[in-house]
């Protein structure tokens, strides 16, 4: 095989394609022309502080907001501007920050309602066993109202709940929100495992760097809206802006009398 | 023998209000605002039966009748939400109150111009038919209404519990940015919702008429006193609303019958009041449970 034809299978087509993506929420323009490739198979993070824009990103590719410019293709076709609903028949299902679970439906319910797109009996009892598999605790409590499940356990619920629908694409906004670290490390390892053995595609908003960089094969790094910085997960997690301003490690402690803070470099 | 013929008569009456509670309750629950159109809608119910089945009008069998009635009214419940309610989607929920309101008094002046001001009955085939049951006399009329009330209540329960779109309006109502996410149709659903309450309304309006005589503006008074159940069982509780329907109904006849006159007439009001100061998120409150 020749080094052309390499170059061209690297760049097949990505699953999920987001170019120059712009929204606004009224006047406040919250996507500054945001441009990401997300490529089957693979975990894909992106990280950034409060603000910085992400959950508006997952809204937009989900259908829950419209762009105003830009371009949205899921395995080549224009997805931007659809309806959710449309949507998670295309493959995308999305996880909402915060869990967002049914409270007075039972986990079972919940389950169902995932797959409400789906008419297949059989195969939802399929993947319901499936989730069972991966998240045994749900099955334990199947017949218990989602609301009074604790916060982990709604944020596997939530994350049965999106695989139900077998998509192709999984937002993953903010699993780790409000998690004990313990937990965090757990739910983190079974979304590594639904990923090699389910062949899920996931895009992962996350706030924890780390662990987000553990899980992920490739980072965006998004600020006021803009991508700022994007890399394989050991780059990201090797560069020295990422060490400082992510994850709080200084870079290099050479010089113990330091007092200032460092500049990030792509200011 | 006194009390139970008034508790009889107490629970019929009750079965119409806990009916006309459910529309409320169902709106509520779609749509976090209340439908003050709903004593309305019975009335059109109600009038729809009396075309249909009355002699004097159509003078069709009376189940054709009534299954005609709650097919239009269950039609007109999908279209208002179809095409005037979803214009004022995301308005803050003041706007639905004031347009329901608005509503009311439109359907009230069609309804008189269609059909007069006189108090009309509807002619059933079981009109004047009392069973005695030793001393208790049953009217056939009461024994309907709830047998009535019982089996659209069983329908309602599974077809919530047990079917995907039943299960799809509870998810929809307790999260709708979820169900959006789940795929689930949720303006549909919403439409859906409208056109049920619409059908409940006209069962509860020919029994209503069946029972009594309906005028145009019969559903007003009737509507704000079912109204008042809905807060008795906890706005947005199914079998709340019955419940509250149940003692309104039968605490009416009882208030009217012991108690000095026109304290009855307030009766269902004071039970309310009681109600909120007592358990303020109503009998069968789920506010309480519900977390952020």
């Amino acid at each position: 095989m020749s080094a052309v034809q390499k170059d061209a299978m690297n760049d097949a087509q990505p699953l999920l394609q987001v170019k120059n993506l712009e929204a606004f929420y009224g006047p406040v323009m919250a996507l500054r022309g945001v441009s990401i490739d997300v490529f089957e198979g693979k975990v894909v993070a992106i990280l950034g502080a409060n603000g910085a824009g992400k959950t508006t990103l997952m809204k937009t590719i989900s259908g829950a907001l419209a762009p105003r410019k830009g371009s949205i293709t899921l395995a080549g076709e224009a997805i931007e501007g659809r309806e959710p609903d449309a949507l998670v028949r295309q493959g995308i299902a999305h996880v909402p920050e915060g869990r967002e679970v049914f409270p007075f439906l039972t986990v079972e319910e919940n389950l169902t309602m995932g797959a409400y797109i789906r008419r297949d009996k059989a195969g939802i009892r399929q993947d319901m066993e499936m989730v069972y598999d991966y998240f045994p605790i749900l099955l334990e409590r199947r017949n218990q109202p989602a609301g009074t499940l604790s916060g982990g356990q709604q944020q596997m619920l939530a994350i049965g709940r999106g695989l139900m629908s077998r998509p192709s694409l999984m937002l993953l906004d903010e699993p780790s929100l409000g998690l004990s670290p313990l937990l965090v490390q757990e739910i983190f390892a079974i979304v590594r495992r639904l990923n090699k053995e389910q062949g899920v595609t996931l895009l992962l908003v996350e706030q924890n760097a780390q662990v987000a960089l553990n899980t992920a094969d490739h980072g965006y790094v998004l600020e006021t809206g803009r991508i700022v910085m994007d890399g394989s997960a050991e780059e990201l997690l090797a560069s020295d802006d990422i060490r400082e301003f992510y994850l709080g490690q200084s870079a290099g402690d050479d010089r113990p009398e330091k007092r200032w803070k460092r500049k990030k470099t792509w200011r | 023998m006194d009390i139970l013929q008034l508790l009889v008569s107490g629970i019929a009456n009750g079965c119409i209000y806990g009916l006309l509670a459910l529309g409320f309750v169902l709106i509520y629950k779609a749509s976090e605002a209340v439908n003050f159109a709903q004593g309305d809608m019975m009335m059109l119910g109600a009038f729809l039966g009396v075309t249909f089945i009355n002699t004097s009008y159509a003078d069709l069998p009376f189940l054709v009748g009534i299954t005609l009635a709650a097919l239009i009214l269950g039609l007109f419940g999908y279209l208002l939400d179809r095409f005037v309610l979803r214009a004022i989607f995301g308005q803050p929920q003041f706007a639905m109150v004031i347009l329901t309101i608005a509503l009311g008094f439109l359907i009230r002046f069609v309804a008189g111009v269609i059909w007069g001001h006189d108090p009309t009955s509807l002619e059933t085939p079981f009109i004047g038919l009392v069973w005695t049951v030793g001393e208790l006399m049953i009217p056939v009329v009461d024994a309907v209404i709830i047998i009535t009330t019982v089996a659209l209540t069983a329908i309602l329960y599974f077809f919530f519990a047990r079917t995907r779109l039943g299960v799809a309006m509870q998810a929809s109502s307790q999260n709708q940015m979820a169900a959006y996410y789940m795929g689930i149709p949720v303006k549909r659903i919403n439409a859906i919702v409208w056109a049920l309450s619409g059908v409940v309304a006209a069962i509860a309006g020919v029994m209503f008429a069946a029972k009594g005589a309906v005028e145009p503006s019969v559903g007003l008074l009737f509507g704000i006193k079912a109204f008042a159940a809905a807060v008795i069982g906890g706005l947005g509780s199914l079998p709340g609303a019955l419940l509250g329907g149940l003692l309104v109904g039968i605490v009416e006849p009882f208030a009217g019958r012991y108690l000095p006159s026109g304290v009855g007439q307030i009766a269902p009001y004071v039970l309310m009041l009681l109600v909120l100061i007592l358990r303020p998120g109503g009998l069968f409150a789920q506010i309480s449970q519900k977390k952020v």
